[in-house]
């Protein structure tokens, strides 16, 4: 089986969120960057279905040269090589463009990547993607079991899941708990410097939108502390004074 | 503009993220929308009170399990046959898919998350939120179709209009649309649903055990609030997936967000901060949450929060 991961290249969940050159650019300043956390769950999930049936894992970025020890991150997980597509990831419909290209090169039967990314929230690429290649795509999947050419997933809904099942080839956007997160080992770390990365010039130069500028949300104002022994004041403040009571 | 909205129905009724949509549409331009599933014609009727003017109803029951490629094929269509040039619905686990496929489908511009109307001073420019509620982006929409969807609880529900006119409509379906096959659903019912609910009680850790949540459903039930939690109280199974608030949860923006016995994490954080009011009650003063909250009482969750359940229904 030939699977392909897509993988984002994010702020660390922790990360101080702030802009610089008029609030166009995000200041990187003391910013690590990882592996976007849904698509750490795709890409342990695909690690378990290739120790279960065997195959290749591709992880594949659309990004720039800083992007690479994100990738070799993925080389080290469990990816036996991977590919970067030169170029600035501008927004959803240029990445599934990229990533659509990559897919039908491969013939890939799985297309994996998380969710959403944890920068812009989307959650659009792995359908978008789905309709360039005319195949189903399904997220956010919470479980994936393959039998054959059959895929077997619980999506997650609004209040609870469905079953689903369709034949290969497919694009699922992941989430937990469809595997535990992996931390690579000293053997994968060392093995991974050496896993093929190749780099490949962007297909088009296509885009639907165009992006103009950062803003903040307002601070916060101070926390009102209430002495436990009496709610009745919190009641009091959340049906006059917040009035959402 | 002529503005197609798909709406979607939880339980017999339109889903009230839905009734947003057709508001956020009605000030657009001229909305119809469109439908799937088992609803009555009197309920469809009302989204005209939102703005729509007409609804089409897709009632074949294929259509009844939200099946994404023949969802959004139909959209798809129907926007050809009525002449529309944009899209709007409300980002959901139906929405995104289908926004995404109908956007390729019109080749369309797509902005997903939009918290505003445009700016239609120049162009057509959306604000959305981006970094999980932490930040927001400005962007311009360059194509002239274009598919916008809005993050719940955003821009609010207009009630004033008349009902709407409900026409059927039968898609021309293929069998490619329906490869993905949908073999069972498990959804509670009766509850109000944690996305779009409008009070939100959650729990964390600090309560203990899932034998614990009777306090937390008492007082939810109380405020006709949707019950949330953080995520180890999901990974350990004491509440359904499904509640799991925060950065790899549900986002929610209710009016007010209690959070009984968590930290406040901040991956925890990035799910609530588009709510309005956060009330946190912690044992310890020190706990993160509390700078990210407008009401704070340090105390034991298991003395607080009944005492808060009687509080407020006295005043009910
Ligand atoms: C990549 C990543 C993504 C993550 N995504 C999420 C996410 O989406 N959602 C999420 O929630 N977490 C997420 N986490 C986990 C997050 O970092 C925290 O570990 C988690 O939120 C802690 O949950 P908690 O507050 O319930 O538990 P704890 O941190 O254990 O906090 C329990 C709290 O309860 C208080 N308490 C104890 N007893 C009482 C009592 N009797 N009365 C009142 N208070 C009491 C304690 O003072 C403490 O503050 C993520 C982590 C990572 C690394």
């Amino acid at each position: 089986m030939k699977i392909l991961v897509c993988i984002t290249h994010v702020p660390d969940t922790t990360s101080r969120i702030a802009f610089t050159e008029d609030d166009t650019q995000f200041d990187k300043t003391g910013v690590q960057f990882i592996i976007g956390p849904y698509d750490d769950y795709a890409l342990a999930r695909a690690v378990e279905l290739k120790e279960q049936l065997g195959g290749t894992i591709t992880a594949l970025n659309v990004g720039e040269a800083e992007t690479e020890p994100t990738i070799r991150k993925a080389l080290a997980i469990g990816a036996d090589d991977a590919i970067r597509v030169n170029a600035i990831p501008t927004d959803s419909f240029f990445v599934a463009n990229e990533i659509a290209t990559i897919a039908k090169e491969g013939q890939y039967d799985l297309i994996l990547m998380g969710r959403e990314s944890i920068d812009f929230n989307s959650g659009v690429v792995h359908s978008m993607v789905g309709e360039i290649l005319g195949i189903p795509s399904i997220s956010p999947v919470m479980t994936l079991d393959i039998e054959d050419a059959t895929a077997k997933m619980t999506r997650e809904i609004e209040g609870g899941k469905e079953s689903i099942q369709a034949e290969l080839p497919l694009v699922l956007g992941c989430q937990e708990p469809i595997a535990e997160w992996k931390i690579p080992n000293m053997r994968g770390i060392m093995t991974a410097r050496t896993k093929p990365l190749e780099v490949k010039e962007p297909s088009a130069n296509t885009t639907k939108t165009e992006f103009k500028n950062y803003e903040l949300p307002p601070e916060k104002g101070a926390v009102k502390m209430i002495d436990a022994d009496n709610v009745s004041e919190l009641v009091d403040l959340l049906k006059n004074e917040a009035k959402v009571i | 503009m002529s503005i197609l909205v798909f709406i979607e129905i939880t339980e017999g009724t339109i889903k009230k993220s839905s009734l947003e949509a057709i508001s956020y549409g009605a000030q657009l331009g001229d909305v119809t929308a469109i439908a799937f599933g088992e609803i009555s014609v009197e309920e469809l009727a009302k989204a005209g009170l939102s703005g729509a003017s007409k609804v089409l109803h897709v009632s074949d029951e294929k259509y009844h399990l939200g099946n994404v490629q023949a969802y959004s094929s139909a959209i798809s269509e129907a926007m050809e046959s009525i002449g529309a040039d944009t899209l709007v619905l409300s980002k959901s686990s139906l929405g995104d898919p289908i926004s995404a496929r109908v956007a390729i489908k019109q080749g369309a511009s797509l902005a997903s998350n939009v918290i505003e109307l445009p700016d239609t001073s120049d162009g057509f420019t959306v604000k959305t939120s981006i970094y999980t509620g932490k930040a927001f982006a400005i962007t311009k929409l360059t194509e002239d179709k274009k598919v916008i969807s809005i993050k719940k609880n955003a821009i609010g529900i207009k009630e004033d209009g008349n009902a709407a006119t409900v026409e059927s409509f039968t898609p021309s379906s293929t069998d490619t649309d329906f490869k993905a096959k949908i073999t069972s659903q498990n959804k509670t019912t009766g509850e109000i649903l944690l996305p779009e609910a409008d009070l939100v009680v959650s729990g964390g850790r600090g309560l203990k055990g899932p034998e614990n949540w009777g306090m937390i459903e008492e007082l939810a039930t109380t405020l006709g609030a949707a019950t949330g939690c953080s995520k180890p109280v999901s990974d350990m199974d004491w509440r359904p997936h499904h509640e799991h608030v925060g950065q790899t949860g549900i986002k929610v923006a209710p009016s007010l967000y209690i959070a009984v016995g968590i930290s406040g994490a901040i991956q925890h954080l990035a799910g609530v901060n588009s709510s309005k009011y956060i009330v946190v009650v912690n044992k310890d003063p020190e706990a993160p949450f509390f700078k990210a909250a407008d009401y704070g009482i340090v105390g034991d969750a298991f003395e607080v929060i009944p005492k808060l359940t009687e509080a407020i229904k006295a005043i009910s």
